[in-house]
């Protein structure tokens, strides 16, 4: 990904932070122009819980570009505490270990190598809670 | 509105055409329809592609599209709606004639994944979903169908054995079929036994990689009168969702194929019942399974346990991808809605070959854009 895509991201990849419709609670990555449930144009800003369920869960042979030294990796649907669904990787576990149902939290992460014009990407993935 | 007919088609065989480019695939097709159609020129030119941006660093497929075929002069644009890009530029197509500004309008669909590495076509088909947020995840188009397969099985107690017969079905029907990439029939066992690419969707569950072109030429009511070409009567309509199947109510349920689908039959004046053929989106097993059910030919969690049952052979009640579908005649994205209506429009006017379905009145296609974020419905009647 380009430097200024990037860094317009880092708040939602880096901290899970964004913005709350103040009309009906939808959270949004990105601060839109008008809520996409309810059109109204009111947002707080807001950060996501860092911890939830992992819903459902696949292993990924077949990587896009500037994932291939990570295939096969695991992409998990999470649903966070308040709700909210997240696409994320699933790390420090083993296919064999993964439980639906499970809970997970949030950790920083390198993303993705890159070609050398562009920035070493880090944001966030999900991780099993050990109790 | 004018009616809109489809009055001649053009198909390449789907395969990996090293030798041959993006340009010279859809030239190839265009002027197929064009002669089949029996019309000396058009009044508007429309090019479906995805990636051509990516893989081949190509944009003004128009102009380019116009001057390959000696149409220099004719207006030409390129529509682009993600795997639903030819139908999107089949819809735009039509609305021209149906507005009454156009007598004939040529819409070209084309695609050439072989130029890249299947890293890059991953990603290039990842654009489908929002990427500044999504692809952060690596999570591609094929691991966003596994997790809804996983929800699928759970969520209807259903297996899979019944969704993963979808790809049999449509190689059953592509055996032998001179323009499908895969013209093979392959075994449920066989299927079961392939790897997998995303667990549970193996790989003999998804569409593989490949490059073609198909072209429709559509006439209004002026000229349809006036040329020998058999001709099929067109009907269209769309409707969009969220980009995410998780950001919506029910993922299970494309809701923008439902909508699209009843607005399509609604235009035709026809009920469900009396679609006789069906040409399916089935990028993967699973997205096969939630077209139909989607779209009301199917109960939810019932497609795989029809499918098992005949119901979706030549001979069944809806038979479907008479053809192949993605899965076997093969997807090249751009071109693959223009094919699905091709081959409706060659069934309709008795020119399916030793495919031919009788007895059929009316066909459906269907083309979704990401995972249904964009869904395209075209009826065909017969004329």
């Amino acid at each position: 990904m380009r430097v200024p895509r990037y860094w317009r991201n880092l708040p939602f990849i880096y901290r899970l932070s964004g913005w709350r419709c103040v009309e009906c609670g939808a959270f949004h990555p990105v601060k839109p122009i008008v809520c996409s449930r309810c059109r109204s144009s009111e947002f707080q800003e807001a950060e996501l819980p860092k911890t939830g369920r992992l819903i459902a869960y696949t292993v990924l042979k077949s990587p896009p570009k500037g994932y291939e030294e990570q295939a096969p990796y695991i992409v998990g649907l999470v649903e966070l505490d308040d709700g909210t669904r997240l696409i994320s990787q699933i790390v420090d576990v083993s296919e064999d270990e993964l439980k639906e149902d499970m809970r997970v939290e949030a950790v920083f992460r390198r993303l993705r190598s890159n070609d050398e014009r562009d920035v070493i990407e880090y944001g966030y993935k999900f991780r099993p809670v050990i109790d | 509105m004018g009616r809109v007919y489809v009055a001649g088609v053009g198909l390449t065989k789907v395969a990996e055409h090293w030798e041959r480019s993006l340009e010279n695939l859809m030239a190839e097709a265009a002027v197929a329809a064009v002669r089949d159609a029996g019309v000396s020129g058009v009044d508007a030119i429309y090019v479906g592609n995805m990636v051509g941006e990516v893989l081949q660093e190509q944009a003004h497929l128009g102009a380019i599209i116009s001057e390959a075929i000696g149409m220099n002069g004719v207006p030409a644009f390129r529509v682009e709606a993600s795997e639903a890009s030819g139908a999107a530029a089949l819809y735009s197509a039509s609305m021209e004639i149906a507005a009454g500004r156009a007598d004939a309008v040529l819409v070209v669909g084309g695609e050439k994944l072989s130029d890249g590495l299947a890293e890059e076509v991953e990603s290039a088909l990842m654009m489908g979903g929002r990427n500044d947020q999504v692809a952060a995840a690596g999570a591609s188009f094929l691991s966003l169908n596994a997790l809804l397969y996983r929800l699928y099985i759970r969520h209807h107690d259903s297996s899979e054995e019944e969704v993963a017969m979808f790809p049999v079905l449509s190689h059953e029907h592509a055996a032998g079929v001179p323009h499908a990439q895969y013209p093979f029939k392959i075994t449920l066992d066989k299927v079961m036994a392939s790897p997998y690419v995303a667990k549970p969707l193996r790989r003999f569950e998804t569409a593989g990689i490949g490059d073609g072109a198909a072209a429709l030429l559509l006439v209004g009511e002026r000229l349809a009168g006036k040329l020998d070409s058999p001709k099929t009567e067109l009907h269209i309509a769309a409707s969009t969702d969220y980009l995410s199947p998780f950001d919506r109510e029910d993922p299970l349920f494309f809701s923008a194929l439902a909508r699209a689908a009843n607005e399509a039959l609604r235009y035709a004046g026809i009920e469900r019942g009396e679609i006789g053929i069906i040409e399916l989106h089935d990028a993967t097993s699973i997205m096969a399974a939630l077209s139909l059910e989607s779209s009301g030919f199917s109960g939810k969690g019932q497609a795989g346990k029809m499918a098992h049952a005949g119901e979706f052979n030549l001979n069944g009640t809806y038979p479907v991808n008479t053809f192949g579908g993605l899965k076997a005649r093969g997807h090249p994205i751009g071109a693959t809605a223009i094919y699905q209506v091709a081959e409706l429009h060659l069934q309709l006017t008795n020119r399916a070959g030793k495919n031919q379905v009788d007895g059929r009145k009316a066909g459906m296609a269907q083309s979704l854009g990401g995972v249904a974020a964009t869904a395209v419905v075209t009826v065909l009647k017969q004329a």
